[in-house]
């Protein structure tokens, strides 16, 4: 039905909610990528198989990734007037259980990860209990609430607000929860400019990378002079690490459409695109669904809400490369050339997409514009930091225990991701550095972790915020590697347009391959900081000029590994091959010969029950024995 | 007119012109490889960074591209610009050792092959594109393309074949900085 | 393998003659033909209204693309940089010897099997990961990886 009224917003709010929290129970199974990837078909699947089965009288439907990556399968189960219980890791043989468990005694309980007794339901007005009883006994009761995990006590979910609660595909659900009502107000009750002021006034930062005030950016676009205008999403997540985007997009798509459509009437805008790169079948499928959906609600086309707005989106699929997530790059490839970014001296905004004037701003960014518009701005700029307003979603991976996607306010510290959140660094090894920021980012070292996360903290740090990706080290990452590895990476993205980057990366790469090798001089490392600083000067897009970034903050916290790799040939993270050897203990080796077997060059030599031998001269320090053998007897120094 | 200062000597140019214009007319000397006035200015080769202060910030630009404006303060020596083209020639002349105009103007600098020299004489091509900018801006025709990207950037035909679309007008053979399009030419012109 | 025009109508009758296409007509060449044959690629570009040279370079340019038949599966190890310091490097290079590819990437002799290297799937949970054609294989190792291999060739 075409939605042209504030009636019909509210028919359809209605049928919505009935559908969240139906009179029967309810399983959501987590099923965004990375649910699926650890085997939620298939637990969903038998899930609809066994309610069939059984003329089960509750629902089985799927959701999006609510960021507890590391405990997927995520299963939840919602009787009616019942908090939700969560599931983590259900296989299909965990579901067997779990099933015969819900019929017998109603809460399962095994597996249990936590509860939710109160839905936030952010834009909706107000928390939503989920049980009328005014306390909670007995078992239910003990199982603990998420705002008691460690990894959910300091998350503030904003633009994450929607995703696991709702069926992306399911239009209504979004509504339920407030969707379309920010638009609403926008269109017949705020002009363009006061929509602008509201973003503004929130201080809303890009999320992608940059931080350039988003209001700002909407309100130089608004004037430049030019037919048509665009706005744009960069879905275009490059950045190694980072998966927020993509979790944005396949649990609440709707989010981005509302926020692009409040962007395109504030800027006098009818026509959008999407850029998604094109190794996220799963989140394109999802928009297409949304976008169809939202045409067939009146939400896209012409005439919405009757105000006279009109406003449509197409979605442009990205060809694999990194450097189209820079605005002119992405430009360009939706124009139909190869992604090669442009000198910005006439911005975007002026002259972007086919010359015209042209907003990009970034999926999260985008997520958070009806909150904004729903909440007001003074709202949303209580939560943060002065600079750094709002929220942000950050991909904590890495060597943390806790792994996956947290959105916390912004000006939490390092040392809290990572140890009160990220529950710390698994086994008896110890936190090193965070990498924040992807490939244009640094490494910061742990005497910096209370630093505050936020904009301007992580720049004078020597690194950036970037999309959000952190990922976490301890001393089994070799810094010389890391830096090595960002290069190597950039090197492969890097549009060779411009000398600096093209060949400035191949160099730095060069220098850094001979120290870790164990070559070259202290005088190298000089010569590598005044080859970054032209990098940097010199290049024509960011990805060069930040490409030195990864370099310059572990020569500015690591110089001495760098040094002992070069005075000292040694490699103190044990990780570059040159300066590693592989040798059998002695007193450990059972002579099993698994070594042995495992062995790709036939380095390894020694009778059964005999204590074995590497041959350093024919060792490819591939590491497959140290990963075959059972007793630890592999050494590595 | 824009009035305008380079190395705090004042100056002045039309509205729309660049700094390289303006610097050219003035007899201020600016290194460029990737620059013809036969065809739009591309900013690729970075040999032509100057630093300037527009009022807000002071940063680096290509002076090929940046429009000028009222009130700007260019600089077209500094030890950042200096630095820059040192690097910049160090790494061409080291990647492409048998082009004899890169050694000419890396001596200009200073500049000597390091021991990251490649060994292939032979490919002088430093991807400037003003072969590519001159075949569809000049000759009309567009029959040459970058391929690939990064390293492996590479001018070409499609496919590597000759093309069937080549007039042989001889545009890119004059434009080309180090003589690169010489050897390749039989492969662009598919003869009869 | 032959280009047939009706394999092509349809995948050109989807796209307006507009060059904000090309991109999105390649990548459906590209998953019909397992890489992006020169007819193809001339009859996109004829179709779309975009010179053969600039769809040589975006076809060359973007790394979906292959101007090489790629291998029956393809398999893709994840080296972003949360798998990176898991040791995805070691999984990838036991899978290059076992699949025996020369080269950093590739496909094999017999095209049952290709190796790439790509930037983050986004499973950073489950490192190292990799993707051989739609599925997802994640905590890998070395004997998981070899093990992978020999068990895509038995299908």
């Amino acid at each position: 039905m075409k939605i042209t009224n504030l009636e019909d917003l509210q028919k359809v709010k209605d049928a919505g909610l009935a559908s969240l929290y139906p009179p029967k129970p309810k399983i959501l199974v987590g099923m965004a990528t990375c649910g699926l990837a650890a085997g939620a078909q298939q637990v969903y699947d038998l899930l609809r198989r066994k309610a069939e089965a059984d003329a089960w009288d509750g629902v089985v439907e799927k959701t999006g990734c609510i960021g507890f990556c590391y405990k997927e399968p995520l299963v939840d189960l919602i009787w009616p007037a019942s908090p939700r219980l969560t599931y983590e890791l259900m296989t299909p043989k965990a579901v067997e259980s779990f099933w015969e468990e819900m019929n017998s005694i109603r809460y399962p309980e095994k597996r249990l990860l936590g509860r939710i007794d109160v839905d936030e339901m952010l834009l909706d007005g107000g928390p939503r209990r989920l049980y009328r009883r005014k306390q909670l006994k007995g078992f239910l009761a003990s199982v603990p609430l998420y705002e008691e995990l460690d990894f959910f006590k300091m998350q503030r979910r904003l633009a994450m607000r929607n995703c696991g609660f709702i069926d992306p595909d399911n239009l209504e659900h979004y509504i339920a929860r407030g969707g379309y009502a920010a638009l609403y107000q926008a269109l017949t009750a705020m002009t363009p400019e006061e929509v602008i002021e509201q973003i503004i006034a929130s201080g809303l930062r890009g999320r992608g990378g940059g931080g350039f005030p988003t209001g700002v950016k909407w309100q130089s676009c608004r004037k430049a002079k030019g037919w048509p205008k665009y706005v744009l999403c960069n879905a275009d997540e490059g950045d190694p690490g980072a998966y927020m985007d993509r979790s944005l997009i396949e649990g609440d798509p709707h989010s981005i459409l509302e926020g692009m459509l409040i962007g395109g009437y504030a800027i006098g805008a009818s026509e959008g695109y999407i850029y998604v790169r094109a190794e996220y079948p799963l989140a394109v499928k999802t928009l297409q669904n949304a976008i169809f959906a939202a045409r067939e609600a009146g939400f896209l086309g012409e005439n919405l809400f009757g105000t006279g707005f009109n406003f449509d989106l197409k979605i442009n699929l990205g060809g694999g490369a990194f450097v189209c997530g820079e605005s002119t790059a992405l430009m360009a490839s939706i124009e139909g050339h190869p992604g090669e970014p442009k000198a910005k001296y006439v911005h975007t905004v002026e002259k972007g997409l086919w010359g015209r004037p042209s907003n990009l701003n970034n999926v999260e960014t985008w997520a958070n514009v009806p909150v904004i518009i729903g909440k007001g701005a003074d709202w949303y700029k209580s939560i943060g930091t002065p600079g750094s307003t709002g929220t942000k979603i950050f991909s904590l991976v890495g060597q943390v225990k806790n792994v996956g996607l947290v959105e916390v306010p912004m000006g939490v510290t390092i040392k809290d991701m990572v140890m009160a959140i990220g529950g710390g660094v698994p086994g008896d090894r110890e936190f090193k550095a965070v990498q924040t920021g992807g490939p244009s980012g640094g490494c910061i070292p742990k005497e910096k972790w209370d630093l505050p996360i936020d904009f301007d903290s992580l720049w004078e740090a020597g690194s950036i915020m970037g999309s959000g990706g952190m990922i976490v080290m301890d001393q089994s990452t070799c810094m010389v590697d890391v830096a090595k590895y960002f290069l190597d990476f950039l090197m492969d993205e890097s549009c060779g347009k411009c000398t600096p980057c093209r060949l400035g990366l191949k160099r730095m790469h060069a220098m850094l391959e001979e120290f870790s090798r164990g070559q070259g001089t202290l005088e190298d490392l000089d010569e590598l900081t005044s080859l970054a600083q032209a990098v940097q000067d010199a290049s024509l897009c960011a990805l060069g000029g930040s490409a030195p970034n990864p370099v310059l903050t572990t020569l500015r916290y690591f110089r001495e590994e760098y040094e002992a790799h070069i005075l000292k040939k040694q490699c103190p993270a044990k990780v570059c091959r040159d300066l590693i050897t592989f040798t059998v203990n002695p007193e450990l080796c059972s002579g099993c010969t698994l070594c042995a077997r495992e062995c790709p060059a036939g380095a390894i030599a020694g009778a059964k029950k005999e204590a074995h031998r590497i041959n350093p001269a024919l060792c490819i320090k591939c590491g497959a024995c140290a990963e075959a053998c059972k007793f630890g007897a592999i050494e590595i120094c | 007119m824009v009035h305008l200062t380079i190395n705090d000597r004042e100056v002045s140019g039309q509205d729309g012109w660049t700094i390289l214009e303006v610097a050219r007319e003035h007899g201020i000397d600016i290194p460029t490889l990737c620059q013809h006035g036969a065809v739009e200015p591309s900013g690729a080769c970075r040999l032509c960074m100057v630093e300037v202060d527009d009022g807000r910030r002071r940063r680096m630009v290509a002076s090929c591209l940046y429009p000028i404006r009222a009130g700007l303060k260019v600089w077209t020596e500094s030890d950042r610009i200096q630095n820059v083209r040192r690097w910049i020639l160090q790494m061409l002349v080291d990647e492409h050792p048998g082009s004899e105009r890169l050694q000419v103007l890396a001596q200009t600098y200073g500049v000597k092959a390091s021991r990251f020299k490649s060994s292939r004489y032979e490919d002088v091509c430093i991807l400037c594109g003003l072969c590519v900018r001159a075949c569809e801006e000049v000759a009309g025709v567009g029959c040459l393309s970058f391929g690939n990207r990064g390293v492996h950037k590479e001018v070409t035909t499609s496919y590597h074949l000759p093309s069937p679309e080549c007039i042989g007008c001889g545009t890119c053979l004059y434009v080309c900085p180090t003589g690169a399009m010489e050897q390749f030419f039989n492969r662009v012109r598919a003869v009869a | 393998m032959s280009v047939s025009f009706g394999r092509m109508e349809t995948i050109l009758e989807r796209y307006p003659p507009s060059p904000e296409h090309l991109v999105s007509a390649l990548q459906e060449v590209q998953a019909e033909f397992n890489f992006i044959p020169p007819e193809a690629l001339t009859a996109v570009c004829n179709h779309l209204g975009v010179p053969v040279a600039r769809g040589w370079a975006v076809a060359t340019f973007y790394k979906s693309f292959s101007l090489e038949p790629k291998g029956e599966h393809d398999v893709c190890v994840c080296m972003g940089t949360a798998c990176h310091v898991k040791g995805a490097t070691n999984v990838y290079d036991k899978l290059r010897r076992d699949l025996e590819i020369p080269g950093s990437e590739g496909t094999t002799g017999d095209l049952k099997f290709s190796l790439n290297k790509v930037r983050c799937l986004g499973c950073c949970s489950m490192g190292p990961v990799a993707r051989v054609d739609d599925e997802i294989h994640g905590n890998l190792n070395q004997r998981k990886a070899g093990q992978l291999v020999k068990d895509y060739r038995k299908r």
